[in-house]
C-alpha cells in the first residue's frame, strides 16, 4: 500500500480549487437557496473539463481517472454539495454506465457530448418499488421489431431535469437491462422537482416512460446483463461519493479551526478549551482515515481492480463519519452554525444524503457482511 | 507570428514570508510559489493574441527547477512551448532582463508581453530593461491592447486616467491588472501541457549589478486602543490623534 499525490494530481487540485474559490464558493449559498445552478455555472464546469475528467481522452474525457475525479470532486465539495451532485451524477453514475457497459459504438455515439457537456446525463435505476431491493424494478422493455418499448416509471433521479440522456435500468425477457434513452424521444416525461432537506441546487425528479421507443443499438451491453452493469457503476459512483464527504470534511475542519481560533469567550480563544481542540482532533482524524481509505480504492479502481467491497467500505465510513464530523463543526460554531450566515448549516443538511444514495448504510453494510462471511472472515479485501 | 511570454515564480501573496538565516533573502520553508499574478494577465493578452493572428506562445522563465511548476501551469493555460532558462541564486533585474533578451533574439520573438512587476521584488523594471537591451518598443502597464499588422495600438494607467498610445512591432508589452480576464487551465490543458517539453539552457545573465545587502520585516503593527463607545470619548481620540499618532 502506497499512495503518493502525483505532479499531475497536484495540478489538477491547485487548479480545481482555483476555480471554485471564484466561481463556484461566491454562489453556493443562492444555489443551495434559490434550488437552483445558474446555466452560466454548468457552462464554465464544462469549459474547465470538469463534466469530463475521469473519462480517457480518446473520448473528449480528461483522462485523468477516478483519482482525478476524486481530487476534482472534493474540491467541487468543498465548496458546494449541489454541484458536486450534479456533477457526480452525471459523470460518475450517469455517463459511467455507458462506458462500463456500452458497446464501443455506443460509447462513440454518446461520451463525446457527455464529457464536453453538451449533453448532461442521469442515472435511472430506483423505483417505487424498488429502492434498496434494487432488483424489484418493474420498467419493462419490450422487443417490437427491431426497437424496444420503454414504460415504467423512475423515483428519485438525480439531474432529471437537467439531462438529455438516461441510463436506464428496465426489465426484459432475459433479465434487467440497461438502455440509453434521450429526454426528446417521444412519450419521456419529467415530473416536478423534489423539494429537499439538502443538495437542493441539485435537480431530482421522477421520470415516465410511456411506449417510448428505442433503438436496438441503444442498449447497454448485452441483454439481461445490466443489473451487474448497474452495480459496477455504482462502485464507482460509491468512490465519488466518499470524496464528496472528504472534501467537506476538510472544508469544516477549516473553517471550524478558523472560528476557534478567532472566537472568544472566557477571554480567550474557545481553541483553547481542550472539548474543543478534542473536537477538531477527532474531525482531523475521522477526515484522514476517509481519505487514505479513498485513495486506496480509488487507485485499485484505475488499476482495474474489482472494489465492490472497498467501495461499499468508503461509502458507509465516510458518510457516516462526514455526518459527524458536519455535526462537530456545527457544535463547535454555537449559534453561528445554527444561523445560515455561515455554511456550516448548508454542509450540515447537503452530508445527510450521503447516507442514503447509491445505497443506504445498511444496504453497504450487507455488501461488506457477505463478503467478510464468505471468506470465513479471512482477511483479502 | 512568435509571441513570447517572460513568467516569474513568486511566493503566493497569501503567505507569510520570513527573511532566512542569511539575513538577505527570504526563508523558502513552508513558503507555497505561484505563478506571478500579473504574469497571468500576460499570458491571457498572448494567449488572444495568437488567437487573432496565427501566432505560437513561447513561455520563457528565468530561475531553477521550481520554476517548472509556473511553466506547467502557463502551458495548461494554452501557450505552445516553453524555455526555462536555468539559473541558481539570486538575480538583479538586469541579469534577468540580459538572460531573457538572449534567448527572445534566440527565438526571433516579435512580441513580447510581461507582467508589470513580479509580486516579490516589486522592481517593476525587467519588461522595460528587456526592450532596452532589444532595441524593441515598449508600452509598460497597458491595461488595452490591439494589434493591426505592425502596428500597437494600447491604452496605459496613468494617475488619474488613461493614455492612449501607438507603436509598431518588435514591441515589448507590461501587463497591468484589467488588461483582460485571465483563462483557467482547464483540465484539458493539464494533460495537453504534459505533451509539451520545457527546454532547458543555462541563463545568460552576464555581471550583476546590484547586490541585497540585508532583508528586515516590516516593524509589527501597534496593536488598536478602543478610546471609549460614545461621544464622550471624543476630545480624548482626538488627543491622541495629535499627540500619539501625530496625523491631525
Ligand atoms: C436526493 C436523492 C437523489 C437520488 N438520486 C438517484 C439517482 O440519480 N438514480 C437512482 O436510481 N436513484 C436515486 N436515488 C434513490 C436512492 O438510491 C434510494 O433512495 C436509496 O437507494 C434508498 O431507497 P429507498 O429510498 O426506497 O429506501 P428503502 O429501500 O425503502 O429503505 C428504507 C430504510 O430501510 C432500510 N432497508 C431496506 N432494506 C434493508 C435491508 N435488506 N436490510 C436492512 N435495512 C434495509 C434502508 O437502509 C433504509 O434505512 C436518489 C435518492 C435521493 C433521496
Amino acid at each position: 500500500m502506497d499512495f503518493h499525490y502525483s505532479e499531475d494530481n497536484l495540478m489538477i487540485r491547485s487548479m480545481v480549487k482555483e476555480f471554485t474559490d471564484s466561481e463556484i464558493r461566491p454562489i453556493a449559498a443562492k444555489i443551495d437557496e434559490e434550488e437552483k445552478i445558474p446555466e452560466s455555472l454548468k457552462t464554465k464546469l464544462a469549459e474547465m473539463g470538469l463534466l469530463g475528467t475521469l473519462f480517457p481522452e480518446k473520448y473528449g474525457g480528461g483522462g485523468f481517472g477516478e483519482i482525478g475525479y476524486c481530487i476534482a470532486q472534493e474540491e467541487v465539495t468543498r465548496a458546494c454539495g449541489s454541484t458536486a451532485a450534479f456533477i457526480g451524477a452525471h459523470q460518475s453514475i450517469g455517463s459511467n454506465a455507458i462506458y462500463i457497459g456500452g458497446s464501443e459504438e455506443l460509447k462513440q455515439k454518446y461520451l463525446p457530448q457527455l464529457t464536453s457537456g453538451e449533453k448532461i446525463a442521469a442515472f435511472a435505476l430506483t423505483e417505487s418499488g424498488a429502492g434498496s431491493d434494487s432488483f424489484n424494478l418493474k420498467t419493462t422493455a419490450v422487443k417490437k421489431g427491431d426497437k424496444w418499448i420503454l414504460n415504467g416509471e423512475k423515483l428519485w433521479i438525480t439531474n432529471a431535469a437537467d439531462a438529455q440522456v438516461f441510463s436506464t435500468f428496465a426489465r426484459t425477457e432475459r433479465g434487467i437491462t440497461g438502455f440509453v434513452v434521450e429526454k426528446d424521444f417521444p412519450g419521456v416525461s419529467i415530473g416536478p422537482n423534489e423539494k429537499k432537506l439538502g443538495i437542493r441546487g441539485s435537480s431530482t425528479n421522477t421520470v415516465f416512460f410511456e411506449d417510448v421507443e428505442l433503438p436496438e443499438e441503444n442498449l447497454i451491453g448485452a441483454d439481461g446483463r445490466g443489473f451487474l452493469i448497474a452495480m459496477k457503476t455504482l462502485d464507482a459512483g460509491r468512490l465519488g461519493i466518499g470524496a464528496a464527504c472528504v472534501g467537506a470534511a476538510k472544508e469544516m475542519i477549516e473553517l471550524s479551526t478558523k472560528y476557534a481560533n478567532q472566537r472568544i469567550q472566557f477571554d480567550q480563544p474557545i481553541s483553547k478549551f481542550q472539548a474543543v481542540q478534542f473536537m477538531l482532533a477527532e474531525m482531523t482524524t475521522q477526515t484522514y482515515a476517509m481519505e487514505s481509505m479513498l485513495y486506496r480504492g480509488a487507485s485499485k479502481y484505475d488499476e482495474g481492480v474489482d472494489i465492490s467491497t472497498d467501495a461499499a467500505i468508503i461509502k458507509l465510513y465516510c458518510s457516516e463519519a462526514i455526518s459527524e464530523v458536519a455535526d462537530k463543526a456545527l457544535q463547535l460554531h454555537g449559534g453561528m452554525g445554527f444561523s445560515r450566515e455561515l455554511p456550516i448549516e448548508r454542509f450540515y443538511r447537503d452530508a445527510r444524503i450521503l447516507r442514503i444514495f447509491e445505497g443506504t448504510s445498511e444496504i453497504q453494510k450487507l455488501i461488506i457482511s457477505r463478503k467478510t462471511i464468505k471468506q470465513n472472515g479471512a482477511w483479502k479485501i | 507570428m512568435k509571441i513570447a511570454v517572460c513568467v516569474s515564480h513568486v511566493p503566493d501573496t497569501a503567505t507569510k514570508v520570513n527573511v532566512g538565516s542569511d539575513g538577505k533573502s527570504i526563508d523558502p520553508n513552508g513558503v507555497t510559489y505561484v505563478l506571478n499574478p500579473y504574469d497571468e494577465f500576460a499570458i491571457e493578452e498572448a494567449l488572444k493574441t495568437k488567437e487573432a493572428v496565427e501566432g505560437e506562445v513561447v513561455i520563457l522563465s528565468v530561475g531553477g527547477e521550481n520554476n517548472k511548476e509556473t511553466i506547467r501551469k502557463s502551458l495548461a493555460m494554452g501557450a505552445d512551448a516553453a524555455v526555462l532558462l536555468k539559473s541558481e541564486g539570486e538575480l538583479d533585474s538586469f541579469q534577468v532582463a540580459r538572460a531573457l533578451a538572449d534567448e527572445i533574439k534566440n527565438q526571433n520573438a516579435q512580441l513580447v508581453f510581461f507582467g508589470k512587476q513580479s509580486v516579490d521584488y516589486d522592481n517593476q523594471i525587467v519588461g522595460q530593461l528587456t526592450a532596452g537591451i532589444l532595441d524593441y518598443n515598449c508600452i509598460s502597464v497597458a491595461v488595452d491592447f490591439k494589434l493591426d499588422g505592425d502596428k500597437i495600438i494600447a491604452e496605459r494607467e496613468i494617475e488619474g486616467g488613461r493614455e492612449v498610445v501607438e507603436t509598431t512591432l518588435p514591441a515589448v508589452v507590461t501587463a497591468q491588472k484589467g488588461l483582460n480576464q485571465p483563462r483557467y487551465a482547464s483540465l484539458k490543458g493539464i494533460m495537453a501541457a504534459k505533451r509539451k517539453t520545457i527546454e532547458e539552457k543555462d541563463a545568460q545573465i552576464g555581471e550583476s549589478m546590484v547586490s541585497i545587502i540585508g532583508m528586515q520585516k516590516p516593524a509589527p503593527k501597534q496593536p488598536g486602543k478602543i478610546v471609549g463607545e460614545d461621544a464622550s470619548a471624543a476630545p480624548e481620540l482626538a488627543r491622541l490623534l495629535r499627540e500619539e499618532a501625530k496625523i491631525i
